[in-house]
């Protein structure tokens, strides 16, 4: 059970304002999703090594060789908003 | 009163100097136009997929054999999660409980753990103050967002600031000797954070520790570490806890602050990057990376102390790459290793112009009082502008020492004639006199006499 206090602790670390009625559907989906992963507790699982990835591969490595970056103005088009060539955005102290 | 100590353990984070970035193949930047080395994935755009750099990896493993870690055989990549603007995707890749090496030890100092992971973007904070307290706005270029990490964590093993300051420096030179990082401090390639407590002397248990913050040179790293266990020690002594903590040490003030507040206590959240497949270190991995790693300041300092070396000298010279490997090739000629590392470390720049032998040779002429100290440098100059036999050089310069007792003391006795004021004050008890008649000496010698010699000769002329 994902009670409230755990759904504003998650929303606060998100940085995530939510309304009550936010808090009371998320509290019931969040509930949902553990208890579906509760689920595979009910298997037989001993000499099944935890898996980190779905696909058997390993070393998918990238040659140390550059490769052109996007323009700034490609870039800097996704901004909220600009300044000094960069993204302007609000203070994280404030 | 009860005696306190620090007990200090380290985690230092160092920018490799690979060509591209962790994730992606932008350029890594050395103060570009803000926002010219980025691209979909390191801007963390819905859909860009990281793929593992992997020179990254070969430094990883390069730093792991250099610190005796033990390598993995496997190693995975984790998201830790945390919101802040440094960071487009809200969370860093890094690795969490397989991290590429684990365990290990340099110099006096065990290592905990070497893991691989991104660099965040540079923050401007921009408004009334202009200083991050009280900033309205914040300005994010992501040229170093991305830029690939390697952490290393130490055991808590550093019992001072002192130590703290010269384990870093031999950490540094290490990873420079590497060539894995141009360790910049001052440009932030190399940045430490310091976990510090102190304990009543004798106790084994650990008080609370703080985490000192981002000291980005030496100086500020040993005086933030000082300040910090003098705050400590109060705060206990006058009978309070330690609050566990983040601080910031501002050199300028020398003043220890509070950078985050409980409340916003850590909760990163690991999960495994779903994007990452895992990482097999393959033997010709190993191999690859084995073969890069030089003969490292320690094991070459130790190295010098077993052939005769004085501690400071065989650290002075490990901590000088390219002297240290001239120094190897006179070693097999010298007759003493102290003396010729002696006459590397001070005659450094001109002797590395001289053929190694022959700076060994000079340094055994000068053991078999054949050349005086004082003619050292004149027999290097012309050594290094035309080559040849030092023995050769210094008979055909006229550069030999006296040995000849009845000449000198000839010589001896002109000087003492002639500065009768210095003789006199000599004969007194004052003997810092004798530079007179010893300066006279060499004049007359061209510094072919042996100053001890002289001293004798002065002495047992005045009766003393």
């Amino acid at each position: 059970m994902i009670d409230r206090e755990q759904v504003l602790h998650v929303a606060r670390l998100a940085r995530l304002e939510l309304s009550d009625a936010e808090v009371e559907r998320m509290s019931g989906e969040l509930t949902g999703i553990l208890g579906h992963i509760e689920k595979i507790g009910e298997l037989d699982l001993d000499g099944v090594c935890p898996t980190s990835h779905v696909v058997e591969v390993t070393n998918k490595l990238r040659a140390d060789e550059p490769r052109p970056s996007w323009p700034r103005e490609k870039i800097l088009g996704a901004a909220p908003a600009v300044r000094d060539d960069g993204f302007e955005v609000p203070s994280p102290q404030a | 009163m009860t005696s306190f100590e620090p007990v200090i353990g380290l985690e230092i984070h160092v920018q490799l100097d690979t060509a591209t970035k962790m994730f992606c193949s932008c350029a890594l930047s050395f103060g570009e136009p803000p926002n010219t080395r980025c691209c979909p994935v390191c801007l963390g755009l819905p859909g860009a997929l990281p793929v593992v750099n992997a020179k990254a990896i070969e430094y990883g493993l390069m730093i792991g054999m250099a610190l005796e870690s033990e390598l993995a055989d496997r190693s995975i990549f984790h998201r830790k999660n945390y919101f802040y603007p440094d960071n487009p995707k809200a969370y860093q890749i890094s690795q969490y409980d397989e991290p590429l090496c684990r365990g290990g030890r340099l110099g006096d100092v065990r290592i905990h753990r070497v893991h691989l992971e991104e660099d965040a973007a540079k923050l401007i904070h921009v408004g009334e103050t202009g200083r991050i307290h009280g900033s309205d706005t914040s300005i994010v270029d992501f040229n170093r967002c991305g830029t690939p990490l390697v952490e290393i964590v130490t055991e808590p093993d550093v019992k001072s600031a002192e130590q703290a300051r010269e384990w870093l420096q031999l950490l540094r030179e290490t990873l420079r000797q590497l060539e894995v990082s141009d360790v910049d401090m001052s440009q932030g390639s190399l940045r430490c954070d310091a976990n510090i407590s102190i304990r009543p002397v004798g106790e084994t248990g650990f008080g609370t520790k703080t985490e000192l913050k981002n000291m980005n040179s030496f100086a500020f790293i040993e005086r933030g570490i000082k300040a910090e266990v003098i705050r400590q020690t109060e705060i206990v002594r006058g009978g309070g806890d330690v609050i566990q903590e983040t601080l910031h040490f501002d050199p300028r003030t020398e003043r220890i602050t509070s950078l985050r507040s409980k409340e916003e206590a850590h909760d990163y959240r690991y999960f495994p990057e779903p994007d990452l497949v895992p990482i097999r270190i393959a033997p010709e991995m190993l191999d690859t990376a084995r073969a890069a790693v030089p003969e490292l300041p320690a094991a070459r300092a130790a190295r010098y102390e077993a052939a005769g070396v004085s501690a400071d000298n065989a650290k002075d010279l490990a901590f000088r790459a390219e002297l240290a490997a001239r120094f190897d090739d006179a070693l097999p000629v010298a007759d003493s290793a102290q003396a010729t590392a002696a006459l590397f470390l001070n005659q450094g720049e001109l002797a590395a112009e001289v053929e190694p032998e022959s700076v060994a040779t000079v340094s055994n002429l000068v053991g078999a009082k054949a050349l005086t100290p004082g003619n050292v440098r004149a027999v290097l100059e012309i050594l290094a502008e035309r080559g040849g036999d030092p023995a050769d050089v210094v008979a055909s310069e006229g550069l030999g020492a006296i040995a000849d007792d009845g000449q000198l003391e000839g010589i001896v006795e002109d000087a003492l004639a002639a500065n009768a004021d210095a003789a006199e004050k000599i004969r007194g008890g004052n003997m810092k006199a004798i530079g007179a008649i010893i300066g006279h000496v060499m004049r007359e010698t061209k510094g072919r006499a042996d100053g001890g010699e002289v001293t004798r000769l002065v002495r047992a002329k005045l009766g003393l």
